[in-house]
């Protein structure tokens, strides 16, 4: 187990360490192209002027953060071996995609944006510079579409005999619906991120009393920028959770701390949860057949303190104020997918229609009573960790079948092995708790984010506001808040991705393959000295980065 | 086309020869990436599955793992 979890922090160090570069340099760079449009369209010289000191920004920031997503790489090759092979070229072709295209043309055009100013044309090298915005934004297309694979497979098949995923259709991976909402979604946080970064650096120059007018315009156009991206990001991140839902209850139940569901849940705004709460051990059976009332009073003791918007959670889940949302225990228990048929929330479980190529036994899933006029039907995990296992000798008995050549044992096998492939991850799990994220960790990111997100939109009302009003530098109270908006920006993205990547634990593979089974068998003690090897090198990096680029401001408009 | 050549390798050229804050960021992405890929890559992350012979061995090795070994509990 050590080495899963040192594996894990390895990554997550990894992983985090390169995030914070990327959602700057995404963000940032749309801004700088807005700029430079408007210098070249206009004519203003000023938008010149201003594009060109965000360039210098931009360039330390994508510098430093330049291939540090390689390592990430090197992981999978050597921590993740196994999930490496068996995700095959479905993780493969969209990281090929990404190094080949978006990397080639982003790094080309770069070249061009900071050696071209007095060489190229205005407009050549403005469409340099929005063909770089766009090298930036297609590299992070492909690796969010190699993320929504792992949370929702689609697009594949697998082979046996080679122990791995087969694309067999490229556009079920591309336009996976959670790809699509995943890919919005997170850039639109990154543009975010740039704006308030840029709206903080600003802050800083009129709290300094220097650039006025290059630091009110970029506030100007951050806010601006930031209020139509906070809109999109409101939008995808609705989309979010209807596809977390309908996907991954799991994880929607450990964001909102729900061990036991029921009709109409609310939405919690804001709680503090109770320590030591154990999944399970409030019931033995489902809330939907017990009723709101057992439910509420089962989850008397999750939570110390909780602000509650009444039937939200249930409508934004499935856009039914009264739909039953499934508790962490329910799912445990096999049934969250037991929704009227009859009602438009009616969903059926990722398990039963979202892997394609596999043979399922619907006729043995437990058929829920209808208390609610609801006739679902699910499985809980106990059985799904059954079938696993069955799955999982299936492919060792498929294997030996085949190195005897025994063509009736190999078919015996095969069947056993797709009847059963939906729950081949749960075969490596003891016991049905081990499929529950971490709760708190979950929750508390989850929140953070959410409440960050509505912040920074009051922040880019407030900031448009004082533009109007001419009356931004006489706040300096508020210039300091924009100022330290800028590190709740980094905290509110990473909150993002605990969200979406701790929020799914323990699957690398939603359903197919856990942390436990993805993990080559390396020394523990090995992993553990290349995560503090990488603490102190990324510690390194981020300090030259951040006095690099604090040079860069301060001397920036200095009067010397 | 010569000339194109040319001018784009004056370009470049001239534009690193240029550079200033530009040097010191150079510097950073190659002592960046000679760690990377002198010291991280071959001292600390061999491609465990590509020390296999062949495809055969590594389809081998990772049905082992999967179905005697792999659960790291």
């Amino acid at each position: 187990m050590e080495v899963v979890f040192w594996s894990r922090m390895q990554f997550a160090l990894t992983a985090g360490f390169h995030w914070i570069f990327v959602p700057l340099t995404i963000g940032l760079i749309m801004l700088i192209a807005v700029m430079e449009t408007l210098y070249v369209c206009r004519g203003e010289e000023h938008w010149k002027r201003s594009a060109k000191f965000w360039m210098n920004i931009f360039a330390v920031n994508f510098a430093v953060g330049v291939a540090t997503g390689l390592i990430l790489e090197f992981e999978f090759g050597t921590n993740w071996s196994n999930y490496s092979w068996f995700v095959g070229d479905i993780f493969g072709a969209p990281l090929a995609i990404e190094g080949i295209l978006a990397f080639f043309m982003e790094s080309v055009f770069i070249a061009v944006m900071f050696f071209g100013w007095n060489r190229v044309s205005k407009r050549f090298h403005l469409a340099a510079t929005w063909l770089t915005a766009l090298g930036a934004t297609l590299s992070a297309l492909w690796i969010l579409v190699a993320n929504a694979w792992m949370q929702l497979p689609a697009g594949m098949t697998f082979n046996p005999d080679t122990v791995r995923h087969e694309m067999t259709d490229f556009w079920a991976v591309l336009f996976s619906p959670v790809a699509m909402n995943k890919f919005v979604h997170t850039i639109t946080s990154c543009y975010v991120l740039g704006s308030v970064v840029v709206i903080g650096i600003s802050a800083w120059f009129l709290l300094k009393k220097r650039e006025a007018q290059m630091a009110k315009n970029s506030m100007l156009l951050a806010a601006v920028f930031g209020l139509l991206s906070s809109a999109v990001l409101i939008f995808t991140g609705d989309g979010s959770a209807q596809q977390v839902a309908r996907h991954q209850p799991m994880k929607l139940a450990a964001m909102e701390g729900l061990y036991n569901g029921k009709n109409g849940v609310g939405l919690v705004a804001f709680g503090v949860l109770r320590p030591g709460v154990e999944p399970g051990e409030r019931q033995a059976s489902c809330s939907r057949h017990k009723g709101n009332a057992a439910a509420d009073a089962q989850n008397s003791n999750v939570f110390w303190w909780k602000l509650e918007l009444p039937n939200m959670l249930s409508w934004l889940a499935f856009r039914d104020g009264n739909a039953f949302v499934p508790g962490i225990n329910d799912i445990i228990n096999g049934c969250h997918c037991g929704l009227d048929p009859q009602s438009p929330a009616y969903i059926k479980c990722s398990f039963h229609q979202e892997i394609p190529n596999q043979v399922r036994d619907d006729s043995t899933l437990h058929p829920l009573p209808p208390p609610d006029g609801g006739g679902g039907k699910t499985l809980p995990l106990s059985e799904r960790i059954s079938r696993g296992k069955l799955a999982i000798h299936a492919l060792a008995d498929y294997t030996q079948a085949k190195q005897a050549a025994d063509s009736a044992a190999m078919r015996t096998a095969r069947a056993a092995l797709d009847s059963n492939f939906a729950h081949f991850g749960y075969g490596y799990l003891s016991h049905p708790n081990q499929a529950v994220p971490n709760v708190p960790l979950t929750f508390y990111s989850f929140h953070i984010m959410v409440i960050l997100g509505f912040a920074f939109v009051a922040l880019f009302v407030v900031v448009l506001f004082l533009l109007y009003k001419k009356t931004v530098e006489k706040y300096r109270w508020l210039l300091y808040v924009m100022l330290w908006s800028i590190p709740l920006a980094y905290l509110a993205s990473m909150s993002g991705w605990i969200v979406a990547e701790v929020g799914r634990q323990p699957w690398v593979i939603q359903d197919l393959m856990p942390t436990m089974a993805a993990v080559s068998r390396l020394e523990a003690g090995a992993v553990k000295l290349t995560f503090f090897l990488f603490a102190a090198l990324f510690t390194v990096l981020l300090t030259v980065e951040l006095r690099i680029m604090l040079k860069q401001i301060s001397k920036y408009g200095k009067k010397t | 086309m010569l000339r194109l050549l040319r001018s784009i390798y004056s370009f470049y050229a001239d534009g690193f020869r240029a550079m200033t804050l530009g040097r010191t960021l150079w510097v950073i992405i190659l002592i960046k990436l000679s760690i990377m890929f002198l010291i991280l890559r071959p001292l600390l992350f061999p491609n465990l599955l590509g020390r296999l012979d062949g495809d055969k061995a590594r389809t081998e090795h990772v049905v082992k793992e999967l179905t005697e070994g792999g659960t790291r509990q």
